[in-house]
């Protein structure tokens, strides 16, 4: 047995029976510090049975299992009862999944950051050997034998010396009855059944039959729809509505102002489009109104006078650049982008006298209820949400803006209120991957070792654009990473692997112009300075300097990196979310332009769960990266985004992506995050291939708009 | 408003809506079938796909108006019990991640299959080049297509 996990406070587990004769064990999945709860029976079949979460086991031998997180693709609610499953000894095919709805003991019941699987890893295993032993126990007792002699599998208890054999099922019950253990073995991971294998999501079915999953198909009897015209520029506010025109459309039940928007509100999606058309609203200036042209600018200006907070120091830079044999400088910058899932914003929201009711897709959802209590002061309890399936949110959805419009309407109008954006309302309403512009400057001696290395950066909206104890933190003597920021009307936020998506690209673009000034291989330099910070660490190392060897040097491996083979390789590694990915990219040229022919992918996220869903995310992710490097962009003019949507923002399509192979690295480690870390990476290795195929240096993203891609572009 | 009388699924249903509706929202908002999804409301993404005649229509800018008495299928009625060679490949394959594209993405390579049932690699690329995945699932796309016709 591998390890062994104490359930030390008595109120995180509680076993209660089912009516008919089953087991549920309850447990506070996020908070051990929840007071204990008595589970009744009725309550159950209510759907509420006092835990946040609960695995039970009916007497036909069906377990079921409550997901609290989010899922919006991640695959959460399939990788959540695997490792439920593995330690519980369960038969796969016999268990079944329930989304849960937000509760206020879930201390994150949230999706954000690539920390679900980490965080919970120790619980559900927890869990799931937790009933194992209660199963096995009771099977002891019915058939008098020793505990040590009975063991579990495939559902089944089973005792060797008599051949004797009972389901899950036809345990349960007395199961419920004995004493939840205090002292729980995990299995050894060699023993894995479920947990590192693939697993197929368990909504597939659903998916691919149109069930009503997502909010967007969440409809109640009696409700009405709502869009909200929002000022289209930045800097502007609301200064007069004429609806006369609007309201008079057939279907439109009323339009409503509140704080800069105006809401139309009507019998059916479409009659709210058709009316929204008519609405006549001047706006006016509130503050600055900026365009790309303008950030451009107070790019370059800011970026030699503006005022600098240092994020880390080590040594002295200005000694080290003196000294220096040959220095290198390189400046990138990226524009804005919007997230853009398929599915568009909406909430369903019922604001009545006795409680509020929220249906939608939201990875924040304790957030959201507490926004809307703040908002329209009403105490959370007051408050349920129920949450839908996610179509996508990639950091978008970590806002709750638009449930509140929801709320706030239906508070208005005094009915039920399904509010939706469009794709345009999405691409033009913010909360955008904010625009930066770094510049690097490396110090190289005599031998090619860096000895002195400097990042600024001027981030729209991001105070720290620089994630400052990163590598190459650690490796280099004399160090000073710095960061500007500029405020904007502009709203910004978390986009899919927050600043590193471009930071990555950047650093990684320049270490290998570093590389190349210094003479040496890309690879063997990375490695060099990893190296050196292994033997003389300087200052804090947040990374684990042998994880990122080890995924260097599977990647070099896989790709037989420097073996003269006919295309050019471009290298990029990149820590973030607790996970390593190395990545090689392979180009082409092909009618004198660059064509990303092959990506390898090499992951250190610790043990995978799903094997299927690992690729998935680590594929997904490389196409993400790939996708908005090469080809998305946010322009503004005069406070407006340019680019409304699909026909003008450009995301990548089938025969834009490239053949991708990904290695997971085995180490026996506990999970760490996969939802974001092979993203960041890609931008790196495809521009240093890119270098390598033409001698050009990508410089700024997206990269079809730049020369070596003009003819195509 | 007016009385719209369509075929869809094998069933007559009706609707009463304005003429300029939208098939997409006729079939969301007033006939209760959410499978065909709202993407981006101008035939970019293809999230809205539906067959139209036997051939793949984007239901997001067809106006009612313009159905009649066309036979209209969603995902809904694909198959009778979600086992279309389609949608078991993209359960074998795994395709989805957060699943809001794939019924434009099977309703798009259904309508493909019924004209070329042993379509080519390009034949498929070409197809589905239309429909976009935000999750970046095209890899599994791509896979299942060819598994479906390889099991028709």
């Amino acid at each position: 047995m591998e390890s062994i996990s104490k359930n030390s406070r008595r109120d995180f587990l509680k076993a209660t029976a089912i009516t008919g004769g089953g087991l549920i064990l309850g447990f506070n999945w996020f908070n051990v510090e929840a007071a204990p709860v008595i589970v009744s029976n009725s309550a159950f079949t209510a759907g509420n049975v006092g835990f946040n979460s609960y695995l039970s086991i009916a007497s036909d031998g069906i377990v079921t299992i409550m997901s609290p997180n989010p899922e919006l693709g991640q695959n959460i609610m399939t990788s959540f009862p695997m490792v439920v499953a593995e330690e519980l000894e369960a038969d796969w095919t016999k268990v079944n999944v329930i989304q849960a709805n937000l509760d206020s003991k879930f201390q994150r019941q949230l999706t954000g950051g690539s920390g679900a699987v980490p965080h919970s890893w120790k619980l559900l295993r927890t869990a799931g050997a937790t009933a194992k032993a209660m199963l096995i126990q009771a099977a002891a007792q019915q058939w008098s034998v020793p505990i040590n002699e009975c063991s579990a599998a495939m559902g089944f208890v089973i005792h060797a010396p008599s051949g004797k054999k009972l389901g899950y099922g036809d345990l349960a019950e007395a199961a419920s009855k004995v004493p939840v253990p205090t002292d729980i073995k995990f299995k050894d991971r060699k023993d894995f059944k479920i947990i590192g294998t693939q697993v197929r999501n368990v909504e597939n079915k659903k998916i691919v039959t149109g069930k009503p999953l997502f909010g967007m198909d969440f409809y109640r009897e009696g409700m009405l729809f709502a869009m909200v015209q929002r000022p289209e520029s930045f800097g502007m506010k609301l200064k007069s509505v004429d609806s006369v025109a609007a309201k008079a459309m057939p279907g439109i039940v009323d339009v409503i102002s509140f704080k800069n928007n105006v809401a139309v509100v009507g019998k059916s999606t479409w009659q709210v489009m058709k009316a929204r058309k008519l609405l006549k609203i001047e706006y006016e200036k509130d503050g600055v109104v900026e365009s790309t042209d303008d950030h451009n600018k107070l790019f370059l200006s800011l970026m030699d006078t503006g005022t600098a907070t240092v994020r880390r120091k080590d040594g002295d830079v200005d000694e080290a650049f003196k000294n220096a044999a040959k220095v290198v400088k390189g400046e990138y910058q990226c524009p804005f982008i919007s997230h853009s899932p398929m599915e568009p914003m909406n909430f369903f929201a019922d604001v009545r006298v006795d409680g509020i009711e929220l249906v939608g897709p939201t990875q924040t959802p304790a957030s959201a209820r507490s926004q809307v209590s703040k908002l329209l002061n009403v105490p959370e309890d007051k408050i349920t949400l129920q949450l839908t399936r996610l179509g996508g949110g990639f950091g978008r959805r970590l806002q709750n803006d638009y449930a509140l419009e929801a709320a706030e309407v239906s508070s208005i109008v005094k009915a039920p209120i399904k509010l939706i954006w469009s794709k345009e309302d999405d691409m033009t309403g913010g909360i955008y991957r904010p625009a930066v512009r770094y510049r690097f400057e490396a110090a190289l001696d005599a031998s090619g070792s860096m000895i002195g290395y400097k990042l600024r950066g001027v981030g729209i909206n991001s105070g720290n654009s620089t994630r400052e104890n990163n590598f190459p933190s650690g490796a280099v003597d004399n160090l000073l990473i710095d960061s500007i920021e500029h405020k904007s009307p502009i709203t910004t936020g978390a986009w899919r692997a927050p600043i590193t998506n471009f930071l990555a690209y950047a650093e990684q673009s320049f270490i290998d112009e570093v590389a190349q000034a210094a003479g040496k291989d890309p690879v063997a330099f990375r490695l060099e300075l990893l190296e050196k910070a292994k033997v003389k660490p300087v200052g804090d190392i947040r990374y684990d300097i042998n994880r990122m060897i080890g995924v260097i040097k599977l990647a070099a491996e896989k790709s037989e990196w420097g073996k003269n083979k006919k295309v050019s390789q471009g290298f990029s590694v990149y820590f973030s979310h607790a996970s390593y990915v190395a990545q090689v990219a392979e180009v082409e040229m092909q009618s004198g332009m660059p064509v990303v022919k092959k990506i390898f992918a090499i992951a250190d996220c610790g043990q995978v769960v799903n094997l299927g869903g690992a690729r998935q995310q680590v594929m997904g992710g490389v196409v993400d990266g790939l996708g908005h490097a090469m080809y998305s962009k946010l322009s503004f003019k005069d406070g407006a985004a340019e680019q409304k949507n699909y026909n003008t923002y450009r995301l990548i399509r089938m025969k834009e992506i490239p053949e991708i192979e990904t290695h997971f690295v085995e180490n026996g480690i506990d999970p760490t995050g996969l939802g974001e870390p092979a993203l960041p990476p890609t931008g790196g290795a495809v521009a240093n291939a890119i270098f390598k195929a033409t001698g050009k240096r990508l410089r700024s993203q997206p990269f079809t708009d730049q020369d070596v891609f003009k003819a195509i572009s | 408003m007016a009385i719209y009388k369509l075929q869809i699924n094998g069933k007559t249903l009706q609707a009463d809506v304005e003429p300029d509706t939208p098939l997409l929202w006729v079939l969301r908002d007033h006939l209760g079938l959410v499978g065909t999804k709202y993407g981006c409301g101008i035939a970019q993404c293809g999230a809205c796909t539906v067959h139209v005649n036997g051939g793949a229509m984007r239901s997001c800018v067809y106006p009612v108006s313009a159905v009649g008495n066309s036979p209209v299928i969603t995902i809904e009625g694909l198959s009778e019990k979600g086992d279309h060679p389609l949608q078991l490949a993209w359960d074998e394959v795994d395709v989805a991640q957060c699943g809001y594209c794939q019924a434009g993405q099977i309703m798009t390579a259904a309508a493909l299959l019924k004209k070329t049932p042993k379509p080519s690699d390009e034949d498929i690329e070409n197809t589905m080049h239309g429909n976009i995945c935000r999750c970046g699932a095209y890899h599994r796309i791509r896979e299942a297509v060819k598994l479906a016709s390889t099991k028709a």
